[in-house]
């Protein structure tokens, strides 16, 4: 190997005429030498690169904001959750809520630091303010968030409240395209309680099953109105705390609403 | 359907329009955004109007000739879809003026900067001085604004090149044009005209809104998403456990296989020299010339197919450089690309250069005439493209189908069947076995790569655990034969980089002495490109030693196509020998490519290397390749 590169060099430039294939020691043609004027048009003083590559965005979605009709009280609700901040490390909020004839029935919001920590999956760590049911309350909350395999959206969230509380909650969903712009997105979320909440009429164990399913036609990515069905069954403790005040186990609603983001 | 035979010509030319032939299945959409005339209009007296010298009928663009250049930066008002918006221009239009140097000269360019932001023009695949490339950051610090900043080098080549804004997203609101360069010697080929065919991409949104839309929701101009309805039709064609399966494969990776481009005909208008389709850019010849085409890619994120159904293209040159002449009648062209071509139109008043997006969201096109206001048909949009696992250099490569002998394929299914299972006799049914040893005898320092094929890709550190990266491809090859996702199998001769060989021998003939392996990454969900895993704030420049020739590998860890573009020196790719093949300035890069270029490091100074799609260099797919001694 040592012998044919000394051969090389040797010929360099015969071989360069006949053998295309031959490699050179030397540059067929010469590496022009370095002058002060190569050297200052080489290395001008400038500032540094502009980019937008770390640049900070925020994004809010409306998931929900529907009016709902069904067995219970009609009113207005909403879910939305966005963010702002770059790539992998985002501020984050998510609030939801409903009015029943008149009066806030469920209200809360989060406000989440979450970081990008595997390809699909952000952690989140933050503060969740419960306004409704009942006084208000707070909770710590941790919990990760992402696309779980065929595309399933995927929020799990677990809390530590005042005096020992404790409850979780997972949700998952899913956009299932009919066509390009009508998407059908059917939701499951699940709540559970560490114990028993008697004046929120919470039941240790898993609480609740809230199950959505929503038809919305997307007439720009960013506008789209849609119909659709939210069902809530109650479940063990919470049953019957719900039996013992003579509410409905569970409800079902028809709902009608915008989904919108920015 | 009859979408173009209601297209009149532009400049209000009321003569009837012969009918566009077979009937076009465009969408409406194309169609309203067709029947903009197109064009920057002048006159607003915010530019000085410059010496314009017109090429032939295209009064859009002027021909700037000479050394000594006035070039003006500012706002016109354009309309390319029936409502105006302020494009960027030079000297007033959009293609900004085609310039026309010779090499030898020095060329001086005063360029004036009128807008209310930083400016710049990086001449693209010119070998210059660092601080003359135009790059705001690494070689300058822009033009700002009221500056009239003076560009002076010498031109050391020949060819068809380009020019555009490297500020921001200024490039896509409008600001490139061609450069051509007269070289010293002879051309190895003959022709008696010559017209550019520059292809861009036009949106009448801001581009800083269309890179924020990216960022929140990157499939936003996708409107090709797998729908129920393709389940149905896919489990009809192949029975519902091959079409659950496919869909699950998909699924598992999070991946799409519809995401071919990120920004789509439904935000774009394709335009040909500054024509929507319906202005219908008409270039002259007289039967029995030989016209020679320059094709320029000017667009910000757009592949183009192009064809002039009729002709066959004799390719005589690819980045301004020289090649072995090859005829083809179909060939993709990446953003930042040239490709010259020489056509000898006969036979028919008119033949229509056709160039549709890789995704088949829409075209761009002008006609080839022996008058103005003559057209010829235009031929369908064809099936979307679907990408396969094959594509991205997962699973079992099995290699890729015949370029041209197989039966064009009817639709995405036979498409896919012919990519699963090549006829045993397909030209190139040997990818994945380890090519031939290198020439041992003149003692190549092969790397592993070459020989590398069949077996799995290792990755950088840095893509391990990294949430920006989304994939790592598994068994890339150079795919230097592929014509193409969408391209395979359609019955045409279609260029591929392994028919593109340089008319000369390296002129630097020594072996590399040392290999960079870069890998190019990114995150679909959250909009982030990279090297490495890593965007551009966050890395160090890539040293090169003066004088050095060395050998860059790059390997697509992504399922999208990367058009890659050095700075300052010339990318020689290497054939599947290891040996210089072809000298590029845009090296392409498919998903499930491993491809590798010499670089001979004769340049000192500061200067870029990044992916030339727009969104996906100002996300971060971009590094300084610095040259020091």
């Amino acid at each position: 190997m040592r012998r044919l590169t000394v051969l090389v060099v040797g010929c360099a430039g015969v071989v360069a005429c006949l053998s295309p294939h031959a490699a050179l020691a030397q540059p067929a043609t010469p590496i022009p030498p370095v002058t002060d004027a190569d050297r200052a048009a080489a290395f001008p003083d400038v500032e540094a690169h502009a980019t937008p590559d770390s640049a900070v965005h925020a994004f809010v979605l409306v998931d929900q904001l529907e009016w709902h009709g069904g067995d219970t009280h009609a009113g207005p609700s909403w879910d939305s959750t966005g963010w702002i901040g770059g790539d992998q490390n985002r501020l984050w909020f998510r609030t939801e809520g409903d009015a029943d004839g008149g009066h806030l029935g469920e209200a809360e919001a989060h406000v989440l630091y979450g970081r990008a920590f595997a390809r699909w999956w952000d952690v989140l760590v933050g503060l969740r303010e419960d306004a409704r049911p009942g006084p208000a309350q707070s909770w710590l909350a941790v919990g990760v968030q992402g696309l779980a395999p065929y595309w399933f959206e995927i929020e799990a969230t677990a809390y530590l409240g005042t005096g020992g509380r404790t409850a979780a909650r997972l949700a998952a969903e899913y956009e299932l395209r009919l066509n390009n712009r009508l998407v059908l997105q059917p939701v499951v979320e699940l709540n559970l309680f560490g114990k028993t909440d008697v004046e929120r009429g919470l039941g240790a164990g898993l609480s609740t099953v809230d199950g959505e399913l929503r038809l919305r036609y997307e007439i720009r990515r960013e506008f789209a109105p849609y119909i659709g069905i939210r069902w809530r069954d109650t479940l063990g403790d919470t049953s019957r705390l719900a039996a013992a005040a003579g509410a409905s186990a569970g409800s079902r609603r028809l709902v009608a609403g915008l989904r919108l983001w920015f | 359907m009859a979408t173009h035979s209601i297209e009149h010509c532009r400049r209000g030319d009321d003569a009837p329009v012969p009918s566009a032939g077979p009937a076009a299945t465009h969408s409406r959409r194309t169609f309203v955004k067709g029947l903009a005339m197109g064009g920057a209009v002048a006159g607003l007296g915010l530019w000085r109007p410059a010496v314009q010298a017109f090429v032939d009928t295209s009064p859009s663009v002027a021909t700037l000739d000479g050394s000594d250049f006035d070039l003006t930066i500012s706002e016109t008002l354009a309309d390319f879809t029936g409502s105006p918006r302020f494009a960027l221009t030079v000297n007033g239009s959009v293609p900004s003026p085609t310039l026309r140097w010779r090499e030898g000269d020095i060329v001086t360019a005063r360029v004036t900067n009128t807008l209310d932001e930083v400016s710049s023009i990086h001449w693209h695949g010119i070998l210059l001085p660092a601080n003359q490339d135009g790059v705001p950051g690494l070689s300058f610090n822009g033009i700002r604004p009221g500056e009239t900043h003076t560009y002076r080098f010498t031109v050391r080549q020949g060819g068809t090149y380009w020019y555009h804004s490297h500020t921001r997203f200024q490039e896509q609101r409008g600001m490139y044009g061609a450069l051509i360069i007269d070289p010293i010697e002879p051309e190895p080929f003959a022709y008696d005209r010559d017209h550019v065919v520059m292809l861009s991409d036009w949106t009448d949104e801001n581009p800083d809104r269309v890179f924020a839309k990216l960022k929140k929701q990157s499939h936003y101009y996708n409107f090709n998403e797998p729908t129920v309805g393709d389940f149905v039709r896919d489990v009809r064609a192949r029975g519902f456990g091959a079409a659950l399966a496919d869909r699950v494969a998909w699924g598992e990776m999070r991946m799409n296989r519809t995401d071919l481009s990120d920004v789509t005909g439904a935000t774009y208008t394709y335009l040909l020299n500054g024509q929507a389709p319906a202005g219908n850019w008409t270039g002259l010849f007289t039967p029995g010339e030989r016209v020679r085409l320059r094709f320029v890619n000017g667009s910000a994120m757009t592949y183009f197919d192009v064809r002039i159904p009729g002709l066959s293209m004799r390719v005589v040159a690819a980045d301004g450089q020289y090649v072995h002449p090859v005829s083809v009648d179909e060939f993709r062209i990446a953003s930042g690309e040239t490709f010259d071509v020489i056509v000898e139109p006969s036979g028919q008043d008119a033949f229509s250069i056709w160039a549709r997006s890789l995704d088949r969201t829409g075209f761009a096109s002008g006609t080839l005439a022996v008058r103005a206001g003559v057209r010829a048909p235009m031929p369908e949009l064809g099936p979307r493209p679907l990408l396969t696992m094959d594509d991205m250099g997962h699973g079992v490569h099995t290699g890729m189908p015949g370029t041209m002998s197989d039966p064009p394929p009817s639709n995405h299914d036979a498409h896919d069947a012919a990519a699963a299972a090549p006829p045993p006799d397909a030209p190139h049914a040997e990818h994945g076995v380890a090519p031939p040893p290198p020439d041992a005898e003149v003692g190549h320092d092969m790397p592993a790569m070459v020989t590398a094929d069949a077996a799995m890709q290792p990755h950088p550190s840095s893509e391990r655990g990294n949430p920006l990266v989304d994939m790592q491809t598994m068994m890339p090859s150079s795919r230097l034969d592929d014509p193409g996702i969408g391209l395979r199998n359609n019955g045409r001769r279609v260029l591929t980089y392994a028919d593109l060989r340089t008319l000369f021998p390296d002129p630097d003939g020594r072996e590399p002495g040392r290999t960079v392996e870069l890998h190019l990454t990114g995150h679909m969900q959250r909009f982030a490109w990279s090297f490495d895993g890593i965007k551009f704030s966050d890395a160090d420049p890539i040293p090169l030693t003066y004088g050095e020739r060395m050998r860059i590998v790059l390997v697509n860890d992504t399922m999208m196509s990367h058009p890659m573009h050095l700075h300052g020196m010339w990318s020689d790719l290497e054939n599947d020998d290891g040996e210089f093949h072809l000298r590029k300035h845009i090296v392409d890069m498919p998903p499930g490519s491993r491809r590798s270029f010499r670089v001979r490091a004769d340049a000192l100074g500061r200067w870029a290397f990044h992916c030339h799609l727009l969104y996906h260099m100002a996300a971060g797919m971009f590094r300084e390749v610095r040259v020091d001694v």
